[in-house]
């Protein structure tokens, strides 16, 4: 059903309405293990970063959303889980990072594809907001697994928080370099802020 | 197939074409085992894109007239949702960029009902006056007249000026013999050859340059040899698919090679202006699809209403 839909609808819009500029593709992986981070400011972008995968490593991704949001009635956990094919998980203060990330470790495990939006939510468009820690604590659990941080501009242009209008524009998409887990939490948000700062820094884009 | 349209003329013009392009790929492919440069890299992927925009351009043309439309339809949202993507912009006024975009559908709803009283005012008078509105309702003011500047801007070139292109599908009263499919063939071959050949001329001869503050790589040479070499072709042509008189098809092959240069530094100035090389990478060798359709913002409405005023 997944594939259906990618290949009916969700790819032909991404390739005419939208259109996609990518820049670093080759840094993508082709299969998992790994953790894909990116910016989030639209529903749409977990949909791209979906079509960015083909073949045996797009039945692999796993995009991760909250469970309070996507599980909320019974039509959208059905879209979420049956043809997403999301991880949910619960956006709440938590000591016990092992079982609110367990369904995660076991995509990881199982050489899934994971997209996780740092941010936790959706955030003014085309503006990064901070980033949260829970990516450390997930990646505390699993230190060898690599990371590779994603840059989208565009989307929040398309179809931002808070509205059902949706306007073309063309999608850029910046690769980074992969890179792991460090052992001090400050220095792993340090580093993963520097690099999502590059890789939006290469587009030059106007103030929106 | 839309055999109204492909009449043996327009087929001959095809097949010269064809000619035209497999000539030029053993040229490049000479060249190359002599020297290996990147110049050279990327003229052969420029000629490989011309191929396929040839094929895809020619299936448009011929297989059937609705489709013609659709596929012009098409390159008007393609290079209009470029030109939006690049331009800087008041996020409050996005619903402002939704109904440019649905111009399109009724601008080409009213070229297939052949409607030319609406087609011809529909942007320029009520979309001009309807557009502000969506930003006053809005009712941020904050650069409300550089919104509502660029977007007619875009408008006017991108749907309004590309979208006579598909009028000449369209034309009432032509001859049988001379189908609106020549005239748009007539018109694409000539600006893009234009363009080639101020490239190449530029390319052999150029040193004086034109105007090195908004095109650095366009020189005297390149234009003149350009709009004489797009005048010839345009007396060589216009016999088999335009009703054009001698007279007629010298000064068409003149006002093309000239309007056409204009548009293409018309854009170069935006994209010097936005300082951005391309404007996207959707063609590979050329870049986006406003860098190809450039010449033709310019040459498609008034080759247009050169045409109009003199034939229907």
């Amino acid at each position: 059903m997944k594939n259906i839909l990618f290949a009916l609808l969700v790819r032909p819009v991404i390739l005419f309405v939208l259109g996609l500029n990518i820049r670093g593709r080759n840094k993508l992986p082709d299969k998992g293990p790994c953790v894909i981070i990116a910016n989030h400011n639209s529903h749409l972008d977990t949909l791209v970063l979906m079509s960015l995968f083909r073949g045996k490593s797009f039945a692999k991704v796993r995009p991760v959303a909250a469970g309070d949001y996507f599980m909320k009635n019974k039509f959208l956990a059905f879209f979420s889980t049956k043809v997403m094919n999301i991880i949910p998980i619960e956006r709440k203060m938590t000591r016990d990072f092992r079982g609110m990330f367990k369904p995660v470790l076991e995509a990881l495990d199982d050489n899934g594809i994971i997209i996780l939006f740092p941010e936790g939510s959706r955030g003014e468009a085309e503006q990064l907001s901070k980033y949260k820690s829970g990516i450390y604590y997930l990646m505390r659990e699993k230190p060898e697994v690599p990371i590779v941080p994603l840059f989208i501009h565009g989307l929040g242009k398309a179809l931002p928080k808070g509205s059902f209008v949706f306007v073309p524009f063309f999608v850029d998409i910046f690769v980074g370099d992969k890179f792991f887990y460090t052992d001090n939490r400050n220095d792993f948000m340090i580093e993963m802020n520097e690099r999502m700062d590059a890789l939006q820094e290469e587009g030059q884009f106007n103030e929106w | 197939m839309n055999i109204n349209l492909l009449t043996d003329e327009v087929l001959y013009v095809l097949i010269g074409i064809v000619a035209v392009l497999i000539i030029s790929t053993i040229i490049t492919k000479i060249m190359k085992q002599k020297n290996n440069s990147s110049g050279l890299k990327e003229v052969e992927m420029r000629i490989r894109s011309w191929w396929l925009m040839f094929i895809i351009f020619t299936f448009a043309l011929i297989i059937h007239s609705t489709i013609s439309l659709i596929f012009m339809a098409l390159l008007c949202f393609l290079a209009l949702k470029e030109y939006f993507s690049l331009i800087p912009f008041n996020r409050a006024h996005r619903l402002v960029l939704f109904w440019a975009y649905m111009t399109i559908p009724i601008q080409f709803l009213l070229i297939y009902l052949g409607w030319y009283g609406m087609f011809i005012v529909f942007i320029p008078v009520y979309m001009f006056l309807l557009i502000p509105i969506q930003a006053i309702i809005v009712g941020e003011t904050k650069n409300f007249l550089r919104s509502i500047a660029t977007v007619q801007w875009g408008v006017m070139l991108m749907v309004f000026g590309l979208s006579h292109l598909a009028f000449l599908l369209v034309l009432p009263g032509r001859e049988e013999s001379v189908a609106g499919a020549g005239l748009v063939l007539f018109l694409v071959v000539l600006t893009q050859a234009n363009d080639v050949a101020q490239f190449i001329w530029g390319k052999m001869l150029g040193k004086k340059k034109i105007i090195p503050k908004v095109s650095p790589n366009k020189t005297w040479a390149g234009f003149i040899g350009g709009v004489l070499t797009t005048t010839v072709l345009a007396v060589i042509l216009a016999p088999l698919i335009t009703p054009f008189s001698l007279l007629a098809s010298i000064i068409a092959g003149l006002y093309i090679g000239l309007t056409g240069f204009i548009g293409d530094v018309n854009i170069s100035a935006l994209k010097r202006d936005l300082n951005i090389k391309d404007t996207s990478a959707i063609i590979p060798g050329h870049g986006g699809i406003l860098d190809r359709v450039d010449s033709l913002t310019y040459t498609a409405p008034l080759f247009f209403h050169f045409t109009r005023y003199f034939y229907f």
